[in-house]
């Protein structure tokens, strides 16, 4: 990493930053562009790109396969990605992570693996009215082919896990596994992962994190928080699509059965039976997503370089001024005022659906996302069923861009009147 | 700042897409589907009464949605009532062109008049990702009118 960020640097250089993504530099309908969609899909540095272009033009081939040099290489770029995720999330070793497509698959292995292969029938999947549909679906599918029953924990007025519902949930000691988000995608609210990895544990049952929101947002410890399992997405933390992750205890890896077949999971082969691998090969079927470890690699190294406490301290200046400028704009409801809450913000206008307020913030060069945001259920809860619209924040995130997107939300509300 | 979009949102458009008209069940309808936009959550019930003589005798709906779709809805009621069901095909098959393209090069020939009540839909050509709300009325329109299906169901993808 060229460090160019000073680790003393208490605040963030956003300008600096903002050198780093070469796409923010366009313009949008003659407008600058004010990019506001980064909970959907974060934005590129160079570093990422760049590393990734480095590895096809000198170190790519197959990995875990060929006997020769550049196989080699690649094989350590794609090991040496695997040690830094497991330092990114604190994990005892770097064989506790999986390398999956995107945190959809992450917990669709859990679902499947864990779900068929060590709950029983007749045990309780719970989750929570603000997850994503990617930590819903999977679970409605076990529970339709499995025979699993499936629990949703409330979500309070503010937007919060409602504790005193997720205990009772837990009271009857049958549910098995507890799957919650770490950060809604929706609300913004960042959820007591400690406090209910302890509720989950008192009560005989693992903890699943959906961690897709929460790893770009905060520092994630999955040791000190004490999880079971932790999934997250490479694109929304600045990397590319392609790759996800999923991070579990060895142990539970080790007792998992496979989640697909193939090349590369296993150890022996032959007709009448085969061996798996150990785990994380054991569940890395195929050839797995090479240079795009590469690009989350480099990401992670991003990231790191400007530090949680400053890219931390910069998201919190800009919720505050976000909260601020948005209670000031006539008419709009902001959905959710949790305590602990990240630069996600989702928001209707009195007088305008979703769709048409995203037509015109987009001719004022704002991309921000419209609709229910893969989470139907939670805009069901708060009566919301034609969806909002939603603007989040990155790194390279400025104040002014808040004040702009709350400028084209007074005029959006005087253009539909 | 957002005056470029009065192409989009017409008057015209504004107005039907806050008083939508004929916006209520329609009681003892003989042709009823449901339209869905799974995309952004628009849904809409529509209601036909076909007469024997195979005219539509009236069109209402309900749901919720954009400016532009409950607004392409609202026209349509208005535009199809009176019509044969040939004539509504024919139409739906017109405003589709308009939709999409922003112009309707045979629109001369016949519905002449039904297709400038709604020419101010055109600009949504414009909007790659709003065409489909637009469009998604007609496309119940014709799930509410095809022969023989049990289940009228719509979408607009
Ligand atoms: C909270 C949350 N969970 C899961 C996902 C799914 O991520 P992906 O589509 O990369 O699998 C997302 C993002 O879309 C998300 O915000």
């Amino acid at each position: 990493m060229d460090g160019h960020f000073a680790a003393s640097d208490a605040g963030l250089d956003v300008a600096r930053v903002r050198e780093d993504f070469p796409i923010l530099a366009q313009t949008v309908r003659g407008k600058p562009l004010v990019f506001l969609d980064s909970a959907a899909s974060a934005q590129k540095p160079r570093q990422v790109i760049s590393a990734m272009v480095r590895c096809m033009e000198t170190a790519y081939a197959n990995v875990h396969r060929g006997p020769y040099y550049l196989s080699e290489q690649a094989t350590d770029a794609y090991e040496a990605a695997r040690a830094a995720v497991a330092r990114f999330l604190g994990a005892a070793d770097a064989r506790e992570v999986v390398f999956t497509r995107n945190a959809t698959e992450s917990i669709n292995l859990v679902a499947h693996s864990y779900g068929r292969g060590v709950l029983r029938p007749g045990q309780a999947v719970l989750i929570s009215e603000m997850e994503h549909h990617a930590n819903i679906v999977p679970w409605q599918m076990l529970r339709d082919g499995h025979g699993v029953e499936l629990r949703v924990c409330r979500v309070t007025e503010a937007g919060e896990i409602d504790l005193e519902d997720l205990s009772a949930k837990l009271a009857d000691g049958k549910v098995g596994l507890v799957a919650v988000t770490h950060m809604s995608n929706v609300l913004g609210t960042v959820t007591p992962a400690e406090r209910i990895a302890a509720l989950a544990h008192e009560a005989g049952a693992l903890v699943l994190f959906d961690g897709s929101q929460a790893a770009v947002h905060r520092r994630v410890d999955v040791q000190a928080i004490g999880a079971d399992f932790y999934a997250f997405t490479g694109h929304k933390l600045y990397g590319p699509t392609g790759i996800g992750v999923l991070w579990a205890r060895a142990e539970l890896l080790d007792r998992m059965p496979p989640f697909l077949g193939g090349g590369e999971m296993i150890s022996s082969v032959t007709f009448e039976k085969t061996e798996w691998a150990p785990a994380p090969a054991k569940f890395e079927a195929g050839t797995p997503p090479i240079v795009e470890a590469v690009g989350l690699r480099a990401a992670i190294d991003y990231v790191s370089a400007i530090g949680m406490p400053a890219s931390e301290a910069h998201e919190r200046r800009l919720v505050d001024h976000a909260m601020r400028r948005l209670s000031d704009v006539e008419g709009l409801t902001v959905l959710g005022r949790a305590q602990d809450r990240g630069g996600v913000f989702s928001f209707a206008l009195d007088n305008a659906h979703p769709h048409d307020l995203s037509t015109l913030l987009d001719r004022a060069g704002i991309a921000v996302r419209a609709g229910r945001h893969c989470a139907e259920p939670l805009h069901a809860r708060f009566g919301l069923e034609g969806g909002t619209c939603r603007a989040s924040f990155g790194l390279y995130t400025t104040v002014e861009e808040v004040d702009t997107l709350a400028e084209a939300l007074t005029k959006a509300r005087e253009f539909f009147n | 700042m957002f005056d470029d979009l009065r192409d989009l949102y017409q008057e015209v458009i504004l107005d039907h897409g806050r008083k939508p008209r004929n916006f209520r069940r329609l009681e003892g309808a003989n042709r009823v589907a449901r339209g869905d936009n799974p995309l952004c959550g628009d849904r809409m019930e529509l209601f036909v009464n076909v007469s024997p003589e195979g005219r539509i005798a009236e069109a209402a709906f309900q749901g919720r949605g954009c400016a532009i779709s409950m607004a392409s809805a609202s026209l349509m009621t208005e535009t199809v009532r009176g019509k044969t069901q040939a004539e509504a095909a024919e139409l739906s098959g017109k405003f589709r062109e308009l939709a999409m393209s922003g112009v309707c090069p045979d629109c001369g020939a016949s519905l002449a008049g039904e297709m400038e009540r709604l020419q101010p839909l055109a600009g949504v050509h414009e909007f790659p990702s709003r065409v489909k709300c637009a469009t998604l009325a007609w496309h119940t329109l014709n799930a509410a009118l095809a022969d023989g299906a049990e289940e009228r169901n719509a979408t607009s993808e």
